[in-house]
């Protein structure tokens, strides 16, 4: 358990990045949206906390699916390129899913943001660490994937800055950030035919009947 | 064999294919957007729709990452489909239970059957016989094509099906449409 936190708080010095917290982030990210712009959270505390944050049309809940946020926006951002659309996901998802960084870098859509919270561990469950926990360098390995326009927020401020450039980028954009260990700060109403329903009104695909 | 190989190759008409009919129907229902994890009988499909500029297709790293992506791509409002064989099929189980079933998606797959009718390798034969339960557990509608004359109409029916009810459909490629697969040596 020492060796762990120990390793766990060396990795992160040596980035030199801030732990951050979940909510908050995501609360900053919500603030900055003016333009519908799509959000897809990925499974667990990733989409508590963009419930949390405020409901809003454009936003995706996952409910199961464990790795496929990044794949889903990905659809969504091949169906609607006018549309920024942002993927919030979970350390442990996306080691679950890393191909899609490749097939992502290969498409290389313009209006796609991925933001990926990393806790090292699977909060949700009991906060087992990751097997990557101690190891992996998940932009390091975005970037070997393909995606060069990835970067771990050094803390908020940067964040926020990383956002804004991504909204303006020429490609794909990754942005890495060091959260703690608390839970989403709220629940999201488990209701997939609602969720999927509200997104596409929220996409503009479908009117509301 | 030489049916199969004749059925398999590239130069017979695309009209009178089994491929040229797949490729004919999803353009004919607006279906624009296929990943596919390959497969050898899948071959000239896959080359077909790439030389088509009316598609855009891609290979992904795993069949349910190309599941994400035509359900993400379907909210928002554009129609895909997904190429993979059996084998990729038996990693669906979660994708479908928690994301395309409860969400009513309507997930379209086309599947190119291994494990049966020739099969070599008993590994394949043994994943073929978890797809069909899998697909009956969820209540999902499939189809197993095996002659050329009823495929169009099973093809084109399906997708429409699918689309207008939001329900997932997987069409079973059988050996008796493709050829399939055949240990050679």
């Amino acid at each position: 358990m020492n060796s762990t936190l120990n390793s766990t708080l060396n990795s992160t010095l040596a980035r030199n990045t801030k732990v951050m917290n979940r909510f908050d982030l995501t609360s900053r990210l919500i603030a900055k949206l003016k333009h519908e712009e799509a959000v897809v959270g990925g499974i667990g505390n990733t989409n508590f906390d963009l419930w949390a944050a405020g409901h809003r049309p454009q936003n995706f809940y996952m409910l199961g699916s464990m790795g496929l946020a990044f794949p889903i926006a990905l659809g969504v951002a091949l169906a609607q390129p006018e549309r920024r659309v942002f993927a919030l996901e979970g350390d442990g998802s996306l080691l679950m899913q890393l191909g899609s960084l490749s097939t992502i870098a290969t498409l290389a859509p313009k209006n796609l943001t991925m933001v990926v919270m990393d806790n090292g561990v699977y909060q949700i469950t009991g906060a087992q660490p990751t097997p990557g926990a101690t190891v992996a360098d998940l932009v390091a390995i975005a970037i070997a994937s393909g995606l060069s326009n990835s970067a771990w927020a050094a803390d908020e401020e940067d964040f926020e800055r990383l956002i804004d450039q991504s909204m303006s980028a020429s490609g794909p954009a990754l942005i890495g950030v060091r959260i703690d260990e608390k839970p989403g700060v709220g629940a999201t109403r488990r209701d997939p035919v609602q969720i999927r329903e509200r997104f596409m009104h929220g996409l503009g695909v479908r009117e509301p009947l | 064999m030489a049916v199969a190989e004749d059925k398999a190759s590239p130069g017979t008409s695309h009209e009178k294919s089994w491929h040229g009919i797949v490729l004919q129907s999803l353009k004919r229902n607006d279906i624009n957007l296929v990943p596919y994890v390959p497969d050898r009988v899948l071959t000239t499909l896959i080359r077909n729709l790439h030389a088509d500029p009316f598609f855009t297709t891609f290979p992904t790293a795993r069949e349910e990452e190309a599941v994400g992506i035509v359900s993400g791509a379907w909210m928002g409002g554009r129609r895909a489909a997904v190429l993979m064989q059996t084998s990729g099929f038996a990693t669906l189980a979660n994708v479908l239970a928690s994301l395309v079933v409860p969400s009513q998606i309507p997930l379209i797959m086309f599947v190119s059957e291994r494990g049966t009718l020739g099969e070599f390798n008993y590994g394949q034969s043994l994943v073929c016989r978890t797809m069909r339960p899998v697909l009956d557990s969820l209540a999902m509608e499939h189809h197993t094509c095996t002659r050329l004359d009823e495929f169009e109409f099973i093809v084109d029916r399906s997708i429409k099906q699918a689309l207008t009810t939001q329900a997932p459909v997987a069409l079973i490629l059988s050996p008796l449409l493709t050829g399939g697969k055949t240990f050679d040596k």
